[in-house]
């Protein structure tokens, strides 16, 4: 890289001041500088969201909703804020946010929310780029309903044709498509906007996977036209144990309630309850609210960031990433090179990604071996596994330079 | 313990860097022989995550000493197996018990091989035996 392109980097996104705000990732693991690839697993933490979580539990610590005591009613407050900002990141109203445990039980609430209303004249449609999450729950409720399971057909390399899957919408008629934004394991992006419009034009019910998406890509849900939109903090540099569900408020609240318990109660007889409106009716009982208040200060750290900027920013560190990584012999790359979040999905000839994991992990790189909770999209690529390097707005050019020389020396340690 | 195990393992624990030890372990993979396809069976697979084990734990004819056989579809995987098959290969039941192979592992500095992240199903392989062993004594 020449010194001009360094320059211009430095000058349209200033990644030593960034790097210098993630403590995680100034460190070294077994004597090398950590090259932390493993974004698409769980983002790094900003300081500013593990203040916010120590500030809550060092003098803010209340319930939120119940005490008319100061520290409860800020408390609440702050929690409520969290809300309308994650409102704003995506163009909807506070009262279409739930919080939930994560991405994955925001997709159990909306398919236990949904089964009433399904029997075997209904149809769920799903694709094979699904990560596990996504699968599974739709599996339990179409053998519990009846209703019928398909999946829209891929392309041989991981892509969705999208002219063969609005027809194949349009044919099948789902009352309910759900369909991830982005491929976890590939980084593939799928362009949802024609697939929801036909959607649409058949009535059907649209949920998004957005656990890859929300972070890289900022969707304008209004815009997307989705009835539910899920995805989880910690991928997103806030705390685990927190997600969020986003629903078209009339959907949203005509879901059934998943968990029951305080605080989603309107009144409580001792034979039979009334339930709050969405979205109080959905979380029942003490919510995370330290994770819902670190993840508010991860929400005003991408919010002090410009977004076009990190996305151009993570485009050039893809693109210099691939074009190293297909010049060694023998990688095979199963992601799409174009419209990629910055996920890099490969193996090197035969050999097992297990054993590419472990020796890269002695260079300090952090990379994801496996079948990344997908596989469907596994067996469909004829592979059992992969390795996987996601990059993110964080890493930089020269981490990408360490990766591809140890992986290099690890393929060299392999013969 | 048997020599044989303290034979193989003389080279990783003297190798001066962490892939001369992988290289080592890797070689000692090589070393064992190739499980034929028709034992590659679900029933003989032991329970990890991402590397695919197959092993079986038997006693000999004079039902006196234990005989470990196994394969890995990964490298790493198959070089600790090879470890493990040396470290129990031919031992009583009663020897079996009495060895720490946390220790061994520790000993060689690959005790992080055995944490649950790690998802190769070495753990599992220990515990195996183990169990093995001691149903045998009881």
């Amino acid at each position: 890289m020449t010194t001009l392109m360094k320059l211009m980097t430095v000058l349209e996104f200033d990644i030593n001041k960034i790097r210098s705000d993630f403590p995680t990732l100034n460190q070294t693991i077994n004597g090398c500088p950590l090259v932390y690839l493993d974004s698409a697993a769980t983002s790094q933490k900003p300081q500013s969201v593990i203040n916010a979580i120590t500030e809550f539990y060092t003098s803010q610590n209340a319930n939120v909703h119940r005490g008319r005591h100061s520290l409860s009613e800020q408390a609440t407050n702050l929690y409520e804020q969290a809300r309308d900002k994650m409102a704003q990141y995506f163009n909807v109203f506070s009262n279409e946010i739930v919080w939930t445990k994560g991405a994955t039980e925001a997709i159990n609430l909306v398919a236990n929310g949904l089964k009433k209303r399904l029997d075997k004249s209904h149809t769920i449609m799903i694709s094979p780029l699904e990560h596990h999450a996504n699968i599974v729950p739709w599996q339990i409720v179409s053998q519990q309903t009846g209703a019928k399971l398909v999946s829209l057909p891929l392309n041989k390399n991981g892509t969705l044709n999208t002219l063969e899957c609005c027809d194949f919408i349009k044919q099948i008629r789902p009352t309910l498509l759900a369909i991830t934004q982005v491929s976890n394991t590939l980084g593939n992006i799928t362009d949802l906007s024609p697939l929801i419009r036909v959607a649409k034009e058949v009535n059907s019910l649209v949920l998004v996977d957005g656990a890859q998406g929300a972070l890289h890509l900022k969707p304008d849900l209004r815009k997307l036209n989705c009835d539910f939109y899920v995805c989880s903090s910690h991928k997103m540099l806030g705390p685990t144990g927190l997600g969020v569900l986003y629903g078209r408020y009339e959907e949203l609240n005509a879901l059934d309630i998943y968990q029951s318990g305080g605080e989603m109660i309107d009144k409580v007889y001792l034979t039979h309850s009334t339930y709050r409106p969405a979205p109080a009716k959905f979380e029942a009982g003490t919510p995370n609210i330290s994770g819902v208040l670190g993840f508010s200060a991860a929400l005003d750290y991408l919010n002090e960031l410009d977004h076009g900027k990190i996305q151009r920013y993570e485009q050039k560190l893809f693109n210099y990433a691939a074009k190293k990584l297909v010049m060694i012999e023998g990688i095979t790359i199963y992601s799409n090179l174009s419209d990629n979040i910055g996920t890099l999905c490969f193996n090197f000839n035969n050999e097992h990604p297990y054993d590419l994991a472990t020796l890269l992990d002695g260079y300090g790189v952090a990379v994801r071996s496996g079948h990344h909770c997908t596989q469907p999209l596994m067996a469909h690529l004829g592979v059992n596994g992969t390795v996987r390097a996601s990059l993110t707005f964080y890493n930089t050019f020269e981490d990408v330079d360490i990766f591809i020389h140890s992986l290099k020396k690890c393929i060299a340690l392999l013969d | 313990m048997t020599n044989t195990f303290k034979k193989v393992t003389e080279s990783i624990k003297n190798a001066p860097a962490w892939q001369q030890k992988y290289r080592e372990i890797m070689l000692l993979g090589k070393t064992l022989p190739i499980l034929p396809e028709s034992l590659k069976i679900d029933d003989a697979l032991v329970p990890g995550c991402e590397s695919k084990v197959w092993m079986f734990v038997e006693f000999d004819l004079t039902e006196s000493s234990l005989v470990v056989i196994g394969d890995s579809d990964t490298r790493i995987v198959k070089g600790l197996l090879a470890l493990i098959l040396a470290l129990y290969n031919g031992l009583t039941p009663e020897q079996v018990i009495k060895i720490d192979a946390y220790e061994e592992f520790e000993k060689l500095g690959l005790i992080s091989h055995l944490s649950p992240s790690r998802g190769n199903g070495i753990k599992a392989m220990i515990e195996k035996i183990k169990t093995m062993a001691q149903q045998k004594v009881l």
